[in-house]
């Protein structure tokens, strides 16, 4: 039912037919960019933390700590520094939703 | 329960207030529908990723052909371990078993021609197939033109390359284990942009490794047709000076001017030739022959120009190119990791337009290449890059990428976690 409701609620907000479901994909597009690491759709095989399922909150401040040196890394806080906050908030989103 | 866009339109007209106005933090949906049919060209790393997210992102209302000439895919990354005989091939080896079951229809054969008018291809068995949009991943194929002497039936034999992961990484090992203590093993690098900028230097390390274990008298050249190390110039150098020195040499601005496979010496236009037991030879590259039958070419002979918002080609409509066959974004890499992100760019694009949608610019992406320069121990170079509307190509994020502080065992471990999960991620 999940995204039938999404739909319907950006169908009220009035947003044009085409556009909706690449505003819906905007998260899943941009997190599937760490899926090669992190696993498909977050989902990692091992050796990798899993991000599926991971609390919204917690992702965003990790990669804050990531860039800020906060939170000890081999290469997120390389990798931390190339992401707006708005498009962390997509991806952290998107994975919290993964079960 | 899943919904496609047809269902939505019934939904909506219903009345939305039936189903009620859920969160918007619920939009993590999974495809957006779409239907017709793809054909996929090459089963490597950006093959088997959009045949996968393909399926996955249409919900499997597209169906996808993927045509591959090897049984099972051999990974390039990490090849070099088997190389240096850390690995075996088989732990480098994936069947495509995975794709099948999500739906891919995996054929093995050779792509001949591609009918970019009546949208199909050619197979060497001469079946045809026919495409609403057709993928071209096909790698990197040798200008063996760069290397005067070399002919692609020596480089199948005893001047090898082993810059595809498969019989030739075997090949090369095996004429390692022959090479007597107190040989000479030299790998010959093309001018980039070559496939896996931080490759040979990697390769350097792990044949000395596994030199100064076993037959310590032995030497490896670096014979660099570039002014100077690719990637991560720093780090390799750490690791020549502190781990194998005396034994590794590196030699900039050695450009190949030919070489007698008899007495196994290669000239070069501004430096003293060199005799060597084992010689490695990486020719130039270009993207594969099939993009060049395909008419997807479009800059030096060499690399096929691509529209970065869908990968598809500048030359050809409907058909899209990924990989190391693309004219490269700036700094961006040729490298399996880059492949898979063209992937996922070039699957939403392409479940996008099969279901009648409008393209969204496409996401950021990010580069990752691990190098081992021992058995144990790794070093990263990594990049994000993003789109730029305006100039219509993708441009590293300023301030983000990098590369390790210094050599060390943890990422030796991630660098073989990237390997599982990229490989699960593409295949499984
Ligand atoms: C090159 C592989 C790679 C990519 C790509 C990558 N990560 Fe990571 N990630 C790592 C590694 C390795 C760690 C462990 C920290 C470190 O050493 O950098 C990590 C750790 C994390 C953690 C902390 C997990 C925990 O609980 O400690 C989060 C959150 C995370 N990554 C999010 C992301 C997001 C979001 C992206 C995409 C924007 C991403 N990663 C892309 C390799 C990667």
């Amino acid at each position: 039912m999940k995204r039938t409701s999404v739909v319907v609620a950006l169908a009220l907000l009035g947003l044009a037919g085409g556009a909706f479901a690449n505003e819906a994909n905007y998260g899943r597009n941009m997190a599937a960019a760490c899926g090669s690491c992190h696993g498909t759709n977050g989902k990692s095989v091992g050796g990798m933390e899993a991000l599926a399922g991971y609390p919204k909150d917690k992702l965003v401040k990790a990669v804050q700590d990531f860039r800020s040196g906060a939170k000890p890394a081999t290469v997120m806080h390389q990798l931390a520094k190339g992401y707006t906050d708005a498009q962390i908030e997509a991806i952290a989103t998107y994975y919290a939703a993964q079960k | 329960m899943t919904i496609n866009r047809r269902d939505f339109l019934k939904v909506s007209a219903a009345g939305a207030a039936a189903a009620g106005i859920g969160s918007l933090a619920g939009c993590a949906g999974g495809g957006s529908g779409g239907s017709g049919n793809v054909v996929v060209i090459g089963g490597g790393y950006g093959g088997a990723t959009v045949a996968k997210y393909v399926r996955m992102w249409s919900d499997g209302g597209i169906n996808v052909t993927l045509i591959e000439r090897n049984t099972n895919f051999v990974s390039c990354p990490m090849s070099n371990l088997v190389v240096g005989g850390e690995r075996k091939l088989e732990e480098i080896t994936v069947s495509y078993d995975g794709l099948r079951k999500h739906g891919v229809r995996v054929i093995q054969g050779e792509v001949t021609a591609v009918d970019a008018d009546k949208r199909s291809v050619k197979l060497a068995n001469g079946d045809t197939i026919a495409y609403d949009r057709l993928v071209v991943s096909p790698g990197i194929d040798f200008m063996w033109e760069s290397v005067p002497g070399l002919t692609p039936e020596l480089a199948n034999t005893k001047i090898l390359h082993a810059w595809k992961a498969g019989p030739q990484t075997v090949a090369l090992r095996k004429q390692l284990e022959d090479m007597k203590d107190g040989g000479v093993y030299a790998i010959a690098i093309p001018k980039a942009p070559y496939r896996c900028p931080p490759g040979p230097y990697e390769r350097a390390c792990l044949v000395a490794n596994y030199l100064k274990a076993k037959k310590p008298k032995s030497k490896v050249l670096i014979l660099d047709a570039n002014d100077d190390v690719v990637s991560k110039k720093g780090l390799f150098m750490a690791a020549w000076k502190d781990l194998y020195s005396g034994m590794i040499e590196y030699r900039p601005k050695h450009e190949i001017s030919s070489l007698d496979a008899n007495s196994m010496t290669l000239k070069f236009e501004f430096a003293d030739a060199v005799k060597a037991d084992v010689l490695n030879v990486v020719p130039g590259h270009r993207a594969g022959d099939i993009a060049k039958q395909a008419g997807l070419i479009t800059a030096n002979n060499r690399w096929c120009g691509i529209d970065w918002r869908t990968m598809e080609s500048t030359a050809r409509p409907g058909i899209h190119v990924i990989g190391d066959a693309t004219l490269s974004a700036p700094l961006m890499p040729k490298s399996g990791h880059m492949t898979t992100q063209h992937a996922k760019i070039a699957a939403a694009a392409i479940v996008s337009l099969m279901s009648g949608e409008q393209v969204a610019d496409p996401m950021s992406i990010a580069n990752t290449c691990y190098s081992y320069v021992d058995g144990k121990q790794a070093v990263h170079v990594a990049s994000v890059h993003t789109y730029d509307a305006k100039e219509k190509t993708f441009k590293t994020v300023a301030g983000s990428g990098g590369v390790s502080a210094a050599r060390n065992e943890i990422e030796g471990k991630y660098a073989w976690a990237w390997a599982k999960n990229v490989w699960a991620d593409a295949l499984l």
